[in-house]
């Protein structure tokens, strides 16, 4: 067994969270950048990529929805790690103290006032490693997800068609232009993982299944053929990328879970 | 493209000029309130009872900023609008008149914006930052518990935006 330090992780995840909420993904501004489209939109997209210049120059938030902290823990089954839930519940703590409070009970609405507690998903893998990655929903985007139990029947077409008609729903609300993350298999709950791990995946990159990499294209066309565009302003950029990761399934299912998320694409992954 | 300046508040006859889909900039007084806020104004207005600033023309920014960290205000773009139309119409109805948010509304805001001759002004979500850069002052009016669902005043200048609905 590998032993690993938990204050090493509480620092790595510590920084990496403060990194994340003043600088989203790169990839996604220079996309922003050059952007031709309708005025309204073009316009738009402009401002949003000076957004993020100035929140990269002035160290402050790119967004004000710093959301509810999710970590993606994989852990090796050869890697022990005594005190890893404090040290991550910690990390969210001191790199969330100077950002918004934006975590509260469910029903009284009370606030915890620290950010905690994250959301903390563990995957067993094998190996002596210990990887853990972070994503910033806001709650503009997190609210238009969406789970569609199909049946085996559906197919291909009723895939696309949830991928679609979750765009449709909600896409106008949650901050495009968006990277939409798909779940299709497992169980409920495995396609809504799914489509969270999806919206780590690069964009412009593709499923290595050529099958799947073929649905992510088809979707990405029809979702920008609806014309929504950046920030909502029409166009042809409603989408940058439509992320597809897949799980094997019960014979008499096919769960398809759609996550949009928005521009500001807050998220990033250290190893130890 | 041009942009229309706006001076907040707005008076009716200016509304009647603007068009949706005209880009404007803002400058003037606008208040913080979000889910929250509205839930107690709301409460407030049905009971009677004073509210943390006059509703008549005044303008209101769907908006939670982060802590302001030494700063004027803290990153501060716009939330999601539609969460407030279970609200908005009272308001509308009293006095409310221009409101700036992000995403679509409900068909009954549509009709009530129209009706009363307010507007709905959509920014640009996820520009936190920019928006930041254009809040000259901030100050706290009310529901302090609330934390960044507290209600601001805030002096804004040339702060971008888009006719949505009016």
């Amino acid at each position: 067994m590998r032993n690993i330090d938990c204050v090493a992780v509480r620092q790595k995840v510590a920084a990496l969270i403060e990194r994340c909420l003043i600088e989203p993904d790169g990839a996604v501004t220079e996309k922003l950048e050059n952007i031709s489209d309708a005025p309204l939109a073009t316009f738009a997209a402009k401002l949003i990529a000076e957004n993020n210049r100035i929140a990269k120059e002035k160290r402050v938030f790119a967004c004000q929805d710093t959301g509810q902290a999710l970590l993606i823990v994989r852990l090796g089954d050869e890697a022990y790690c005594p005190g890893l839930f404090h040290a991550l519940e910690d990390a969210v703590r001191t790199a969330y103290s100077p950002a918004r409070k934006s975590v509260a009970d469910p029903l009284t609405r009370l606030n915890t006032k620290d950010n905690t507690p994250p959301i903390i998903e563990t995957e067993l893998v094998p190996g002596d490693a210990l990887e853990i990655s972070f994503l910033a929903k806001g709650a503009g985007s997190e609210n238009m997800a969406k789970l569609y139990m199909l049946k085996p029947a559906d197919g291909e077409d009723g895939i696309i068609s949830s991928v679609v008609d979750a765009v449709n729903l909600g896409g106008r609300n949650a901050c495009p232009p968006l990277v939409v993350g798909v779940g299709i298999g497992g169980v409920a709950e495995t396609a809504c993982m799914l489509s969270k791990r999806a919206l780590l995946r690069p964009i412009g990159s593709f499923s290595p299944r050529e099958d799947v990499a073929r649905l992510e294209k088809i979707a990405l066309e029809k979702v920008n053929a609806l014309g929504i565009g950046v920030a909502a302003f029409g166009g042809s950029n409603t989408a940058l990328a439509v992320n597809i990761e897949v799980a094997p399934t019960h014979i008499g299912m096919l769960p398809v879970a759609v996550n949009l998320q928005c521009h500001s694409l807050r998220h990033g992954t250290v190893t130890l | 493209m041009t942009t229309k300046k706006l001076f907040l508040p707005l008076d009716a006859a200016k509304i009647k000029e603007l068009r949706e889909g005209d880009a404007v900039s803002l400058y003037g007084t606008v208040y913080t309130a979000r889910d929250q806020a509205h839930k107690r104004i709301a409460a407030a207005i049905k009971a009677g009872e004073k509210l943390p600033f006059d509703l008549s023309g005044a303008a209101i920014y769907y908006c939670g900023p982060t802590p302001s960290n030494g700063n004027i205000i803290g990153a501060c773009g716009p939330t999601t609008s539609g969460r407030m139309d279970a609200y908005t119409p009272l308001l509308i109805e009293n006095g409310l008149s221009v409101m700036i948010g992000k995403g679509v509304r409900s068909a009954e805001v549509v009709s009530s914006i129209k009706a009363h001759g307010a507007i709905y002004l959509t920014a640009i979500g996820g520009a936190a930052a920019l928006y930041q850069s254009k809040v000259i002052s901030c100050e706290l009016v009310a529901y302090p518990d609330l934390g960044c669902e507290a209600v601001y005043k805030l002096e804004i200048e040339d702060f971008p935006a888009v006719v949505g609905v009016v």
